[in-house]
């Protein structure tokens, strides 16, 4: 006999689901994360004029438009067979730099860091805002807004916008950059280093030198051991704008590269009747369920997966800290969720350096920003890295650039399924004999965080901000419902 | 609480942009909150609902929704915001004409599921499973949020006092639309406040080499042709939708070497800016030479996504198009 008591929270449908299903001990048997919106953005891409895809897509998401952007104009590239010429490249590169140093700033400082800079062992009511500019000081707190101030002014002149910019065509760029510009963008490159240093060493001070963080980090409870994907360039080193696809298994070794157009060779996607998200998984290996290790198609993106499949970095000072990193860790891959945090400052530092470099690259000025496309379109798919995973953009269209049909596989995605096992961790630690401890909206809430996943790419849910409410279900009856609210 | 006037700031289907476009006024944060008590404002501040419910009706002196009404949720929050506010405004492309995401009224509901659970490349899916609102895992029937069928704007659901235009609103606009706010001098109901009341070529750095009659032999498309940065788009044969569009963004889109794409929306609050757009860009085709119209607008083969790409929601176009294809 179903007994499902339908609660007022119900119509808080835009909060995160977690329902928690018990057996006859009343522990956990299974918990689920429900995703609960749908927006359709595949379907109205048909009828589109393709070169209109950078600015439809990047509405997916205003938290990280630039990714969508990007992908799409590559996929642009790829669509009309035009290779962009060699400054578009670097100016791509350029604003895509600031734009991923200025999104992980913000949660490193904002919206995760909290759990570190606060610390994971201190009182909820401290792990905010309010408590990050009490522990690092309020003259970090201006550092903080004047920097994202700065890189974000710099890419509304680069880039047309910050938040939906406009610049991508096939075969290049839509503006040049000026040389008095290029004065300006050095100096804001040194300060983007000394910025992303700075982040690092208050990273060290404050977590790396304390024992109980690294344990916690380093803890069972936040570790699955599961595959990991993301970009990499030709020497096998990190890479946010362009490369190959990488993947290794959960072990370590490469299991496969490949070039983003043949991604249907490599990635399958399952679905669910509970959830409206997709779940993408490894083709070769196979759908198991909801389980990690070698013989389960499940794989993780993000920082700490572009790190795991890479054998390096490509600047000086975050290859230092990649280094340090997997030593104190344990070596590659690292498996435990948390240490995203830290992976994710290597990758400040990393995007701070490419930013530095591309402002002081002889060429970045030149003004031959655009080949023009002559081909007959017909499939286009490009691949970024976008903060929060690698990120797919599929076009077909007819021979007038109009799209016929569109596949996105977005970054949070990718993490879906690994999300899901780390919900349900969480509910198996804490739920026990039909009780429900506090302890799991916790847990649950910083193995999410760390993750950092964009709902709004796939709902209207802010990063880092994910209320949700947990249901407790035994024999098909609501037994209980804990609600974490907006923060 | 202080008697300083109360400001809630909510969210529908909205993908974030205009969060941070609020958060892009960061440095007169300080100033607003010296102005006024934010009461609701679920991305930044820790409210709640019935936070919100258990303010007197008409206390809150603005509320400021972005995004279009998609789900229940949506719909219940909004009335409730509107209950409790002297002014609603409409912040935003999506909630003021659905925005991008409207285009999705160009389909039913099935067939997005359709494609997006069964159609797509990279779905497997042999037993063709597809979210439904309510299915049965491990015994607990887990239940998913009702769709509405289309996606409409703020204002086809709620009263809605006065509209803040862009995809996103600027830092700028977003602050002048606060001031009109707190002034005390309020326009006529169903304003649009914030941006100018010019067109887009009024404050485009390419005005001055607009002709006074502009006449196009041609139509290009952005990918086509590298455009001459002196010169206004329009008579390069870029579709440009400045003149049909409201200004107060600074033309940021032109002033990278693209063509403005209407996310300001009309002059006039109450047109159909689609239609607007779309009868200006033919008005000024030259077809006088051996070209006819024809051969010209088949260069577009996209009008909706060209000229209804924020307003489609507002139109009764796209109802039409599902109909025609039932």
């Amino acid at each position: 006999m179903k007994d499902i008591v339908i609660t007022p929270t119900t119509r808080l449908e835009g909060h995160g689901k977690i329902v928690v299903c018990l057996d006859d001990n009343g522990d956990c048997n299974k918990a689920y994360l429900q995703i609960p919106e749908l927006r359709g953005f595949e379907k109205f891409a048909e009828g589109r004029h393709a070169e209109d895809m950078p600015q439809i897509t990047s509405r997916i998401c205003g938290v990280c438009p630039m990714a969508h952007h990007m992908a799409s104009t590559k996929a642009l590239d790829d669509l009309y067979r035009i290779e962009p010429t060699n400054v578009a490249k670097k100016i791509r590169e350029l604003v895509y730099s600031i734009f991923m140093l200025e999104d992980h700033a913000i949660h490193v400082y904002v919206l995760g860091g909290p759990d570190f800079i606060v610390g994971p062992t201190a009182p909820k009511a401290e792990r905010n805002i309010l408590g990050v500019v009490a522990k690092v000081g309020k003259e970090t707190a201006l550092r903080v807004i004047s920097m994202r101030k700065t890189l974000r002014k710099t890419n509304e002149m680069l880039a047309g916008r910050t938040i939906n910019p406009v610049i991508g065509l096939p075969g290049g760029v839509s503006r040049p950059i000026s040389s008095s510009e290029v004065e300006e963008l050095k100096r804001i490159g040194n300060e983007a280093v000394e910025f992303a240093l700075f982040t690092l060493k208050v990273f060290k001070d404050i977590v790396l030198s304390k024992k109980e963080y690294v344990d916690a980090i380093a803890s069972e409870a936040y570790t699955h051991r599961t595959y990991y994907m993301g970009l990499v360039d030709e020497h096998n080193r990190v890479n946010f704008y362009d490369g190959k696809i990488r993947v290794i298994t959960p072990k370590g070794n490469e299991f496969a590269k490949f070039e983003a157009h043949d991604y249907l060779d490599q990635l399958a996607e399952h679905v669910e009747p509970w959830t409206y998200v997709k779940f993408p998984y490894l083709k070769q290996v196979g759908w198991r369920g909801f389980t990690d290790g070698e013989d389960n198609g499940i794989m993780s993106v993000a920082p700490l997966a572009r790190l795991n499949v890479a054998d390096g970095m490509a600047t000086p000072l975050a290859q230092e800290s990649y280094e340090e990193m997997f030593k104190v860790l344990g070596g590659r891959p690292v498996h435990h969720t948390l240490a995203n945090h830290w992976a994710r400052v290597i990758e400040i530092v990393y995007a701070a350096e490419r930013l530095r470099e591309l402002a002081n690259d002889p060429e970045i000025a030149d003004p031959r920003i655009r080949n023009l496309p002559s081909e007959v379109p017909r499939v286009g798919i490009g691949v970024v890295e976008a903060p929060r995973g690698t990120l797919i953009h599929h076009y077909e269209t007819d021979n007038r650039g109009v799209i016929r049909k569109a596949n996105l596989l977005v970054a949070t995605q990718h993490n879906a399924a690994r999300i899901a096992l780390s919900v349900d961790k969480a509910a198996r630690n804490y739920v026990k004999q039909g009780r429900v401890d506090q302890g799991m909206l916790n847990m649950v809430e910083m193995a999410l965080r760390a993750y950092d996943p964009c709902h709004a790419c796939a709902t209207h849910t802010y990063p880092g901000s994910m209320p949700f409410t947990i249901y407790v279900y035994r024999d098909g009856r609501l037994i209980e419902t804990l609600r974490r609210e907006f923060r | 609480m202080t008697d300083k006037p109360k400001i809630a700031m909510y969210w529908c289907a909205s993908c974030g942009g205009c969060e941070e476009a609020t958060v892009d006024i960061a440095e007169r944060i300080l100033d607003l909150t010296s102005l006024v008590d934010i009461v609701f404002w679920p991305v930044a501040l820790d409210f709640k609902e019935e936070d919100v419910e258990n303010l007197p009706d008409g206390s809150v002196t603005a509320s400021l929704i972005n995004g279009g009404v998609r789900l229940t949720e949506h719909d219940h929050m909004i009335k409730l915001l509107r209950k409790k506010s002297k002014i609603v405004v409409a912040y935003g492309a999506c909630s003021a004409w659905g925005g991008v995401p409207g285009l999705a009224n160009l389909y039913r509901k099935e067939e997005l599921i359709s494609l997006v659970y069964h159609e797509t490349p990279s779905v497997v899916n042999p037993t063709r499973v597809v979210p439904e609102r309510r299915s049965i895992v491990d015994g607990a029937e887990l239940e998913l949020p009702d769709v509405f069928p289309y996606l409409v704007p703020i204002d086809q659901a709620i009263d809605v006092d006065y509209y803040v235009p862009g995809c996103p609103p600027t830092a700028d606009v977003t602050w002048k639309a606060i001031e009109t706010l707190l002034s005390g001098r309020l326009p006529p109901k169903g304003s649009i406040i914030g941006a100018s009341e010019k067109s887009l070529c009024d404050e485009c750095p390419l005005n001055q080499t607009k002709p006074e009659k502009i006449l196009i032999q041609d139509l290009k498309r952005p990918h086509q042709v590298i455009p001459d940065p002196e010169k206004c788009l329009l008579t390069q044969s870029l579709l440009c939708l400045g003149p049909a569009t409201r200004g107060g963004c600074t033309a940021l889109c032109i002033r990278a070497r693209m063509p403005c794409t209407g996310c300001f929306g009309p002059l006039d609050p109450v047109s159909d800016y689609g239609a607007k757009a779309a009868s200006f860009i033919a008005s000024i085709i030259d077809f006088d030479d051996e070209k006819s119209v024809e051969e010209v607008i088949d260069k577009l083969p996209d009008p909706i996504g060209t000229f209804y790409r924020y307003t489609l929601a507002t139109s009764r176009l796209a109802g039409r198009l599902t109909e025609g294809k039932r």
